[in-house]
């Protein structure tokens, strides 16, 4: 396990997250995971399983309580902030279940928000950018909309356009098609499957349907905050 | 502009109508602050330099600051002496010795020197009876110390030589009494003397004390008057440069031994009013801009609440705390800076509006209207204190966003 643990993108080894209080509840706990690059991952699980807490901890934004998170190898999980919040920007995106776009700004802007906080690009490359993500999810008639002029299936694709922005290795996806129609959420899952396949990188979803978690290299069932199977 | 900007602009537009209220308030602050410190300012500084302009800067009187020290207590300069039952011997009142006082302090450079006796007289007129000061000047030497014959509305200075027993009353003085120019009067002091005066002059200093109180005659005639033949009691002194007065008077004090009262001195109880004055203008606008300072906070403290959401993501998107802290620090910024541009102008429409306003006050002074002080300092001053709260209102909910851990806000997935 060490060695994969090494070789993978994203890691988890003997990580617990247990929320202290006069009754500590253990959220997670023994989990060992590793996801490959180019590997398209689901996490499974019933309601209160554990699997957005998963999520959390190996996006960085949670710090486990034991155990460590690795990505490309490195102990992330006990860096500082400011670093954390570095990896993040140059190494994971996040997909949410409820779109999370800022809702003053455009289609476009959203996008571009993540290229700016890292800077090093011109305004106008940028835009070009964030023009061509947002093309490639279908989307570009709405790229000057603001979110509250798109649908529910469009807003998810502009999230996803933005989780791609900073050209992330690994790509946490929490329910992402919570709120969809089926059909939406077949569209954004082929999504997906491409970004892991044909563009390698690493994409981890958290679901609880059966159907798409099967679309899916690989399935990782929690209980009770345990990895089973 | 920066991402962090226009984040934090992209809050305040969203919330348009609070933004508003809330630099509406920083803008009342700092408009008022100048509006009120123009007035105040402006009137102080006139009373100032009319009381500098109608007084002598330094005056010495007949007095003394502390009773003379006894014998004993000179022999025994630290012996535990208690002298019981010491009576002051019977002098008359006055400076002794004032001419030689006079030709030393003649001596020193850059200093005008006049003396006066002044004194109560009764000024009785058909049936009114006004008390009045009367101070005897020596013309040539008064007009060297005072303003007293550039405040001259009727008659002259030089009259007083002129023709006998001439009296010049100030304009409250005459009004009181109901004398014109050239009206004889007859003055009696408490000496029981009486003189038939004429009238040959009337001045207003603008100052309404001196105006209803004060007149002048001969030297001479005063001591006549006052039954004090060569008697001076006050040497009036003018300097060539006024910043000279306390340390001047506490040198001529300490020489001569009679109190020496410089003019910051002699109005201290007014210029102690400045002061009251001054920390009531402060608190005042502290307060308003404490206040505005709430509002600010609560803007923000709304922003923070209801944008908890787009802080979490920007924060899984890699902002650190301190982006975050920024953006809404900013925010109170922006809000503090652009309050205090709208409260420069309505701070500036409320100076002129000010002084458009006509109206007559006798009060310390008599003016016209206002008297405003115009200057960039009042601008830079409520300014600074403006940005300076509103930024420190904005960094405590600022800081709270800065700690929210995303977890906690994005976690409802299951």
């Amino acid at each position: 396990m060490t060695v994969t643990a090494i070789a993978a993108a994203i890691a988890a080894e003997g990580m617990a997250r247990v929320l202290p209080g006069p009754v500590p509840v253990t959220l997670l706990h023994g989990i060992d995971f590793a996801a490959a690059r180019g590997e398209f991952v689901a996490i499974t699980g019933a309601s209160g399983s554990g699997k957005s807490s998963l999520l959390y901890v190996l996006g960085l934004l949670d710090t486990p309580t034991s155990g460590r998170v690795l990505i490309d190898g490195e102990d992330a999980s006990r860096l500082p902030p400011e670093e954390q919040a570095r990896l993040r920007l140059m190494k994971l995106g996040f997909v949410f279940q409820f779109h999370f776009l800022l809702p003053e700004f455009t289609a476009l802007m959203n996008v571009m928000i993540p290229m700016k906080k890292k800077g090093g690009r011109g305004e106008g490359d940028m835009r070009a950018r964030a023009a061509e993500l947002l093309g490639a999810m279908g989307l570009s008639a709405h790229l000057s909309k603001r979110p509250d002029q798109l649908s529910g299936g469009e807003r998810q694709r502009v999230a996803i356009a933005r989780a791609l922005a900073n050209d992330p290795a690994i790509i946490l996806a929490d329910e992402p098609t919570g709120n969809l129609d089926s059909a939406s959420a077949q569209r954004v899952f082929a999504i997906l499957s491409a970004l892991a396949h044909d563009e390698g990188r690493t994409v981890i979803v958290v679901t609880h349907d059966p159907v798409l978690a099967d679309l899916t290299d690989r399935q990782v069932h929690l209980v009770d905050g345990g990895i089973v199977g | 502009m920066s991402l962090v900007l226009s984040i934090a602009v992209s809050h305040l537009r969203f919330r348009r109508r609070q933004t508003l209220v809330s630099v509406l308030g920083a803008a009342l602050g700092v408009g008022f602050f100048i509006g009120i410190a123009a007035m105040m300012q402006g009137f102080q500084r006139d009373f100032v330099a009319r009381v500098i302009d109608v007084q002598p800067h330094i005056v010495i009187r007949d007095e003394f600051r502390h009773p003379p020290p006894q014998p004993v207590e000179m022999v025994f300069p630290g012996g535990a002496v208690q002298l019981v039952g010491v009576k002051p011997k019977d002098e008359v009142r006055g400076i002794r010795n004032a001419r030689a006082v006079i030709d030393s302090l003649r001596r020193l450079p850059g200093l005008h020197v006049a003396p006066v006796l002044s004194g109560q007289v009764l000024l009785r007129f058909g049936a009114k009876d006004v008390a009045t000061s009367v101070t005897g000047i020596e013309p040539e030497q008064e007009r060297l110390v005072t303003n007293l014959e550039k405040d001259m509305v009727e008659g002259s200075l030089d009259a007083l030589r002129t023709s006998p027993n001439a009296i010049i009353l100030g304009q409250g003085v005459a009004e009181k009494a109901g004398v014109r120019l050239n009206d004889t009067v007859s003055a009696v002091s408490p000496e029981g003397v009486a003189l038939k005066m004429t009238v040959v002059g009337i001045f207003a200093s603008g100052i309404t004390l001196v105006d209803n109180f004060d007149s002048y005659a001969l030297l001479k005639k005063v001591q006549i008057l006052q039954n004090r033949p060569n008697v001076v009691n006050r040497i009036r002194i003018k300097l060539d440069d006024i910043a000279d007065a306390s340390t001047m008077a506490r040198r001529i004090e300490a020489r001569f031994g009679y109190r020496a009262e410089s003019w910051e001195e002699a109005s201290r109880n007014v210029l102690g009013i400045f002061i009251i004055q001054n920390a009531i203008m402060y608190s005042t606008v502290g307060a308003i801009l404490i206040v505005a300072s709430f509002g600010i906070f609560n803007i923000i403290s709304t922003v923070v609440f209801e944008k908890t959401r787009d802080i979490a993501i920007l924060k899984s998107m890699g902002f650190t705390e301190a982006d975050i802290r920024r953006i809404f620090v900013l925010e109170g910024l922006a809000i503090g800076m652009i309050g205090t541009l709208v409260g420069w102008l309505i701070g500036y429409g409320l100076v002129e509006l000010m002084a458009s306003i006509d109206i007559k006050m006798e009060g310390f002074v008599k003016a016209q209207g206002f008297i405003l002080y115009r200057t960039p300092k009042h601008y830079l001053i409520s300014g600074g204190v403006a940005v300076v709260t509103a930024t420190f209102a904005a960094w405590l909910p600022a800081r709270r966003a800065a700690r929210l851990r995303p977890v906690e806000i994005l976690r409802g997935g299951g």
